[in-house]
């Protein structure tokens, strides 16, 4: 057990170079292993990092000394121990998290992504199956196929992973019974014809023991097939290359040292490329030819998917990161309306139309999803309907983005398809999705080029363009102030229209009540319109509630730079109820009124308003009039 | 060329993560410490923006006792590379004469996980990139390529961003800051091999040569210029050392060896069964002391 196994010792002593010479021109294979901690994953995993002699005997000394500590095995090596990381896990006897660990056999170098098997499981095996060639799904013999098995099974394959492994655990407690081996895999298949996994290789096994790890047990005479590693080893991935293979490259960074050089650097997603052919440039549509691919070892003649270039063209054209170039014939399509999967990563659940940072391939843009069309059950599969996601669900959901991206569907090319949503203001990733497809409406809607400009309305107004957007609790005062200052620009012979809550909600808004899904539609309406006003050379003044600071945000992006003024109308939350000219907050208080802003639904203050007027010091004719004074000075 | 070797596969990975950071990050810095994980992480920043230079200064957090052929290089390295060359050095560590003979680990606190928070504070860089490894050490295995530091430099194990994919979430609020960490998934054979086959250029104590050296409490020393402090009963004694690992010269444990080529390296290496990290005497101090370490903003 203490041999070496993977690690030719003799050719290292004997013939470092021959060594070197086979390390150097072996493959990588990034696999990852799902089970809970009971099915001896951790066990499995240090034995091939022992097995490999990826442990020094440093290491194995403070392993031995953990073993009888903490171990679980008596005096035996606790190879679990191994692989625990933190200190934090340790104690509770957890892992927590991906972790990654490397070891290398003869033929392959090998990336394991490590995952833990308890509540926060969906959204670690989804992240570390992302990078993943392969999975290894753990089961112990005793058990049979569970509800985990099933889960772990259809995230491999929803994240697309084709090459599947049944790793039948802990054989020896079942005395290598054939019997209780073939039955797992009868069930399993059944399980994963249903699932449409087409092909997986099972294999018994005894991580503990050793046995059919490393080299074919001989306490399974009856097992034909290959040892994990043999597998590992030989297994070609066929599967694992995106079915298109037509040359994609997101830009990455333009690459201009002087005026005589400007590349574009970015790394190959798809297919190949080489000097003289003709590529696309998308969205733009202009195609040019390629002249050089650079790189710091010469130029090259070609270049294939997964290596990291700088492509020169032999004309001037934009291009800029974000871009994607592509093989000129067969061009990835341009939407910006989807159907895809959505795998919610955040403790803060998914709100439907919020519009949430989304990162694919190097483009970044903005993106509301709507109401899931469902969510999925990842035990049963089943199809159950759902207002929003919350952490660890998955929905099928249709999202819009702010402007058109370039895509592929994540089943014919992963790095065209797969994406990530990110929250605005906490900037924490919350989301991983996957696209299906463009929806029809998003193909056939194109924008109309429109001959007179915003710049022509707002010259003919004479007047610079703006939405004034107040913002504050019910009651502090946004309409009478915001109403003053209409009167006063107009006294100054300025083009304005006041938007107001309560009006709008009569009309345009009518079918939205007050749930934080329905203000937020009601907030990205006003926004729209208050667009299009603007974009109609108006001075737009809007005064709604507005609580949530990721729509406000959203309104101003919707605006060119210096167009929005956030004009926050600060009354604490005593002085609005105290007045209370509606008599809401009686109404919220008393239970009568559900969400209302400052009661029982947040109100998230204004970090950087442009304007801030304290209703508690000023009267409405005052703030009215330093906000006319502080708009002539912007 | 059908399929990428792996080191092919690391290395395109790699710049892949450094071009990110250079077309995201506000004010990035490539942290340089000199070894030979920075001499590889340097390369492929030189190979990333071919045939521009870097976009990014680098920057080295010095302790003032590293060893003299380390400071030879640096300079050297950062000229050939065409980049700005940031040497920080603590003040304060500076004034107190801060020294790993008398100071024990106020020295590693003072020069280097201090130097580190002042340095970034000092020039604003919102983004760094170290040559951290995720087969280093147990607690690195869990890092993350992009690791996030609040406004203190601390480092939230549990709070930090899933990394799918090859996107990287490189968004923060101004107070934070961002550890880039481009060759997370090489290992230490990958390291050596792909300094033998680039033929990059690193510190000759990497190889064996006859060097002035005292053992002490278990550790080859090497006595690499007068500060060194003599107890009573040692003399430097010449002996063929290299090392595996460099930091600060009198922290740094060589081994006995008669490797003078990197191959021959590389072939003890794999024979060996000492982990790289057991010559640094800062991994000794108590169980998982690497992850307090990092709390606390080490790198």
């Amino acid at each position: 057990m203490n041999d070496p196994i993977y690690q030719t010792d003799d050719l290292i002593a004997e013939d470092i170079n021959a060594y070197l010479d086979q390390h150097q021109h072996k493959s990588m294979l990034r696999f990852i292993t799902c089970g809970s901690v009971d099915d001896g994953k951790s066990t499995l995993i240090g034995r091939l990092l022992y097995d490999s002699k990826m442990i020094f005997e440093d290491q194995l000394a403070s392993l031995e000394s953990d073993s009888k500590k903490v171990g679980t095995q008596g005096q035996e090596i606790d190879f679990a121990l191994l692989v625990d990381g933190l200190a934090a896990e340790r104690e509770q006897g957890i892992t927590i998290d991906v972790a990654y660990r490397f070891f290398a056999t003869e033929k392959r170098k090998y990336i394991v992504a490590d995952t833990p098997g308890h509540e926060q499981y969906t959204r670690n095996m989804v992240t570390g199956a992302s990078t993943a060639d392969l999975a290894v799904i753990l089961i112990d013999a005793r058990k049979g196929i569970l509800t985990q098995t099933r889960r772990h099974s259809y995230l491999a394959h929803l994240i697309g992973i084709k090459n599947i492994v049944l790793a039948v655990n802990k054989m020896d407690l079942i005395d290598y019974d054939q019997g209780g081996f073939d039955q797992i895999v009868a069930d399993y298949r059944k399980f994963a014809d249903k699932l449409g996994i087409k092909d997986f290789t099972a294999i018994p096994l005894s991580g503990l023991k050793g046995d059919n790890i490393t080299s074919h047990s001989e306490n399974m005479p009856w097992y034909n097939g290959a040892s994990l590693i043999d597998h590992l080893d030989t297994i070609t991935l066929t599967d694992d290359k995106p079915k298109s293979e037509d040359f994609r490259m997101p830009v990455q960074w333009v690459n201009r040292p002087n005026l005589d050089f400007r590349g574009f650097s970015g790394q190959i997603t798809g297919g190949s490329i080489k000097s003289g052919e003709t590529v696309r440039i998308l969205p733009s549509g202009k195609t040019s030819i390629v002249d050089k691919i650079v790189t710091m070892d010469g130029d090259l003649d070609e270049a294939i998917s997964g290596q990291s270039v700088t492509i020169t063209l032999k004309d001037e054209i934009d291009c800029s990161r974000g871009d994607v170039i592509v093989s000129a014939d067969n061009p990835p399509e341009v939407a910006d309306q989807f159907e895809a999967t959505i795998v919610w990563m955040a403790e803060d659940a998914m709100l439907p139309g919020r519009a949430y940072a989304m990162k694919i391939g190097t483009q970044m843009v903005s993106a509301s999803v709507q109401q899931p069309k469902y969510q999925i059950n990842v035990n049963s599969h089943e199809h159950i309907a759902a207002k929003t996601l919350e952490l660890n669900t998955i929905g099928v959901c249709e999202l819009s983005t702010d402007k058109q991206i370039i895509f592929e569907a994540y089943a014919d090319n992963p790095s065209m398809g797969g994406f990530i949503l990110i929250d605005r203001i906490t900037n924490a990733t919350v989301a991983a999705g996957m696209l299906h497809f463009a929806l029809r409406r998003s193909q056939n809607v194109h924008w109309q080029a429109i001959d007179i400009t915003r710049e022509g309305h707002a010259a003919l107004k004479n007047q610079k363009p703006r939405t004034l957007w107040f913002t504050g609790l019910s009651g502090s005062g946004k309409s009478t102030i915001a109403n003053l200052v209409e009167k006063k620009l107009h006294a100054l012979g300025k083009h304005t229209y006041l938007l107001d809550g309560d009006n709008v909600r009569h009309g345009l808004n009518k079918d939205l009540g007050f749930t934080d899904k329905d203000r937020i539609e009601n907030i990205r309406r006003i926004a729209e319109v208050a667009k299009l006003m603007t974009d109609a050379g108006l001075i737009v003044l809007t005064a709604f509630i507005s609580p949530f600071r990721a729509e406000r945000h959203m309104a101003r992006h919707l605006l060119q730079e210096g167009e929005f003024i956030e004009i926050h109308v600060n009354t604490p939350l005593e002085v609005a109820e105290e007045r209370d000219v509606k008599g809401l907050y009686k109404k919220a208080r008393s239970g009568e009124l559900k969400n209302f802003t400052g009661i029982d639904s947040p109100y998230e203050e204004p970090e950087n308003a442009e304007i801030t007027v304290d209703t508690t010091n000023m009267s409405a004719e005052e703030a009215a009039e330093h906000i006319v004074t502080h708009l002539i000075e912007l | 060329m059908s399929q990428l070797t792996h080191l092919q596969r690391l290395e395109a990975e790699s710049i892949h993560i450094l071009r990110e950071v250079a077309a995201e990050a506000e004010k990035p810095v490539m942290l340089y410490s000199v070894g030979k994980d920075s001499a590889v992480m340097l390369h492929l920043a030189k190979k990333a923006f071919y045939p521009s230079p870097p976009p990014f200064p680098l920057m080295h957090v010095d302790t003032t006792w590293k060893f003299q052929e380390m400071y030879k290089l640096r300079e050297k390295a950062a000229k050939d590379a065409g980049m700005e060359l940031l040497v920080y050095q603590n003040p304060e560590a500076k004034e107190k004469a801060i020294n790993p003979f008398d100071h024990g680990s106020l020295h590693t606190d003072m020069w280097k996980t201090e130097g580190l928070k002042q340095a970034l504070d000092t020039y604003g860089f919102d983004t760094a990139f170290g040559g951290a490894r995720r087969d280093e050490e147990k607690s690195r295995a869990k890092e993350r390529v992009f690791s996030f530091r609040n406004a203190n430099h601390r480092w939230d194990p549990k709070n930090q961003r899933p990394e799918l994919w090859n996107l990287y979430n490189s968004r923060k609020s101004g107070s934070e800051s961002i550890r880039v960490f481009p060759i997370s998934n090489w290992t230490e054979l990958d390291i050596w091999q792909y300094i033998h086959l680039e033929n990059i250029e690193i510190v000759p104590l990497y190889l064996s040569k006859k060097r002035p050296t005292v053992m002490r409490d278990g550790m080859l020393l090497m006595v690499d210029d007068e500060r060194f402090p003599l107890k009573e009963g040692e003399t430097p004694e010449m002996r063929s050392i290299r090392f595996r690992t460099l930091g600060c010269y009198p922290l740094t444990g060589a081994v006995e060896s008669e490797a003078t080529t990197l191959p021959e390296v590389i072939q003890e290496m794999l024979l060996t069964t000492t982990s790289e990290r057991q010559g640094r005497a800062i991994d000794h101090d108590q169980a998982a002391s690497m992850e307090k370490k990092k709390q606390e903003g080490y790198f």
